[in-house]
């Protein structure tokens, strides 16, 4: 999830943000960041705008024609910058002075968000389309209630496979963790390098709960991944899609978006969501704090909670819409692709990551550990 | 002897008073023309090199918040405690072992090519000269990544091997394929320095050598081997050190399963969201290597 929307440029792009992380701080003092007894509300009103919008989202991740749509109708200029992962969306924000105004973080980093004061409540007298949103989307557990955030698209992490090598198999993180049934699928497999996506992977399988801190259930599952090794071929949060498809390996964990990309409707390949359980994650529209253009940004929400805007983000993305008034516009090739949107006992199977404080140090630790 | 060669420590005598203030003042207008014409390259260093460093030192000593932030004061020494982790020396020691291993293989292999190279005609060595660098001109990471198809499952070797030893070869995502990658990819740091000092040597040494009876391998251990051995020295350097902190072949071809420091840092700033320890672990990389350095030319300098 960290590194969901990392492809072939993963590596460089690590890169540079290392020489930008090691340079880029000093201004990080932490005024301000703490102590703040309430984010302020922007008491904006409907479709009210005051100011051009600076948006920070992921990349290939907005239809162009819903920026110029929206620069049209309101008369304001959109700047879109891009980052490649949730922790430089943190560094960036956190140091302070980078000017945005609406950013698209995960569902643990809204969490920390949150903590860290980064985030404006939302005021949802100026968002009456929030009305849009999805039941199941409601009430999560980094922002109860949506104060401060409303989805912004979703999806899971489960398994891909090269159903030429693998055969008919159940969904099933057996595939991965169990020698005979991962043997039996070829015996070549990429897990995620990702302490808390394998480690969560490893947890659904021996049955407990992703989010544990419990020191004994976390062992147990890097014990899991660690025995996995001889079948393992990588580790990979951004090739995995590539390994499968160039027959490196047979079974692959992913994260569905960019499998069902990958694959392109080719026959032989398919995104599973194991039984056992499976990780969904969401990606959220927030204002910073230090906005310069609040009721922009609160009118900019709204116009993509509409019901045929957010239908045409997900026609564009290829991922699932939580705006529940959408659905009627969005193609058919992907409202009846279970892999997209699954059935209702299936999402009650899944769960969120939340942030765990300091035991994501342990989880680090024990992943290194455990793979090689 | 020794104290003839280094006029400018010697204090000068009375009666020359004169002559020497001009000379003194001529020394000192040079050093002041000197640190003009340095300036430019010292604000770099202070800017791009200084500055940054002490942003890392002084991270290192910062905590990190419960929510993965780091806070800038609250200094203390965990981070460093942390280095003595099972898990870090772990991996310190893989990364040790895997661009000691680099080095050696880069040398057994850069000296004899190096050595031909010094020794061929002027025509053929500036072809062969020229084939050494051609790699610099593709990236370095394209270059990587055309590894991976080549030690892939449908790669040459694989193929050609699979039928020979009539089993499941795996080359791809090993050790041996992260060692072939840092060796392939820092061979000319190693064989460009070889080359420039065994092409200044002097071969009539080598034939003196021979006159007086010695063998071929003889001369070779008595002469050439330690008047090339400033070579040895400064290309085992610029291989150990970029391979010692290598991130980028581990990356691609380990297949995340050789975890060696580099990679080890990036995860402190990526997925653990640990700057301090992050930065403690580079600043410890960092003193190590130039413990390495240090240690490594003081032993060599009589030779340099």
């Amino acid at each position: 999830m960290k590194l969901r929307r990392m492809r072939m440029m993963a590596v460089p792009t690590a890169l540079v943000l290392v020489v930008a992380a090691c340079g880029g701080d000093d201004a990080a003092d932490d005024d301000g960041a703490d102590g703040e007894a309430a984010a302020p509300e922007a008491g904006c009103e409907v479709g009210e705008v005051d100011g051009d919008l600076s948006f920070y989202n992921w990349s290939e991740y907005m239809d162009p024609d819903l920026i110029a749509a929206f620069e049209a109708e309101y008369d304001v200029t959109v700047t879109e910058d891009f980052y490649p992962s949730n922790e430089e969306l943190f560094a960036r924000v956190e140091a302070g002075g980078a000017q945005y105004d609406v950013i698209v973080p995960s569902d643990y980093m809204v969490d920390i968000m949150i903590q860290e004061s980064l985030l404006m409540a939302l005021d949802f007298d100026a968002i009456p389309n929030a009305a849009n949103i999805a039941d199941d989307f409601t009430s999560p557990p980094y922002d109860p209630g949506l104060e401060f955030s409303v989805p912004y698209q979703w999806g899971t992490t489960g398994i891909g496979v090269d159903l030429s090598v693998t055969g008919e198999v159940e969904a099933s993180w057996a595939l991965m963790f169990d020698e005979a049934t991962a043997t039996a699928a070829g015996g070549r497999v990429s897990l995620l390098d990702d302490p808390r996506e394998t480690m969560a992977a490893a947890l659904y399988w021996l049955g407990h709960d992703p989010n544990t801190t419990d020191e004994e259930q976390l062992q147990e599952a890097a014990d899991v991944i660690s025995s996995a090794r001889p079948w393992t071929t990588a580790f990979t949060s951004d090739q995995y899609s590539d390994l499968l498809l160039g027959g490196e390996t047979a079974v692959a964990h992913g994260y569905s978006g960019n499998f069902l990309d990958n694959f392109g409707g080719d026959e032989n390949y398919a995104y599973l969501i194991p039984e056992e359980g499976a990780t969904i994650w969401t990606d959220n529209l927030a204002v910073l704090t230090d906005t310069d253009a609040p009721c922009t940004a609160h009118t900019f929400i709204d116009f993509i909670l509409d019901a045929e805007n957010g239908a045409q983000l997900t026609n564009w993305t290829f991922y699932a819409s939580p705006n529940a008034a959408a659905e009627e516009f969005i193609l058919p090739e992907i409202i009846d692709n279970p892999a997209i949107y699954p059935d209702h006992e299936m999402m009650a199977n899944l769960f969120f990551l939340e942030d765990t404080g300091d035991a994501e140090i342990l989880f680090t630790d024990l992943f290194t550990q455990a793979k090689s | 002897m020794a104290t003839t060669l280094e006029p400018r420590t010697t204090p000068p005598p009375a009666d020359a008073a004169p002559e020497l203030g001009l000379e003194a003042d001529a020394e000192r207008a040079e050093s002041r023309r000197g640190l003009l014409i340095g300036l430019p390259s010292l604000a770099y260093l202070v800017v791009f090199f200084a500055l940054p460093l002490v942003i890392v030192v002084v991270y290192s000593f910062a905590t990190r918040s419960r929510t993965g932030r780091t806070i800038l004061g609250d200094w203390n020494l965990d981070s460093y405690a942390r280095l003595f982790d099972p898990l870090v020396l772990e991996i310190a020691l893989r990364s040790l072992w895997l661009a000691l291993l680099t080095t050696l293989i880069s040398l057994a292999f850069g000296y004899p090519f190096a050595y031909y190279l010094a020794t061929r005609s002027p025509k053929v060595r500036g072809i062969l000269l020229v084939l050494v660098m051609i790699p610099f001109w593709s990236n370095f990471l394209v270059r990587t990544y055309a590894w991976r198809v080549i030690l892939g499952r449908d790669g040459p070797f694989v193929r050609l091997l699979e039928p020979i030893l009539g089993t499941d070869v795996q080359l791809l995502f090993t050790p041996f394929a992260v060692v072939l990658g840092l060796v392939y990819g820092y061979m000319p740091f190693m064989i460009l320095p070889l080359y420039a000092t065994i092409e200044r040597l002097d071969f009539s040494l080598v034939e003196a050598a021979r006159d007086l009876y010695a063998s071929g391998w003889q001369a070779f251990l008595k002469v050439t081997w330690p008047l090339s051995r400033p070579g040895v020295i400064a290309g085992s350097l610029l291989v150990f050190i970029p391979s010692f902190g290598a991130y980028v072949t581990p990356e691609i071809l380990g297949g995340g399963r050789t975890t060696m420091l580099g990679s080890y840092i990036v995860r402190q700033f990526l997925s653990a969201r640990d700057w301090p320890f992050g930065s403690a672990l580079s600043v410890a990389v960092l003193l190590v290597m130039l413990a390495a350095a240090v240690v490594y030319l003081r032993s060599g300098g009589r030779n340099l």
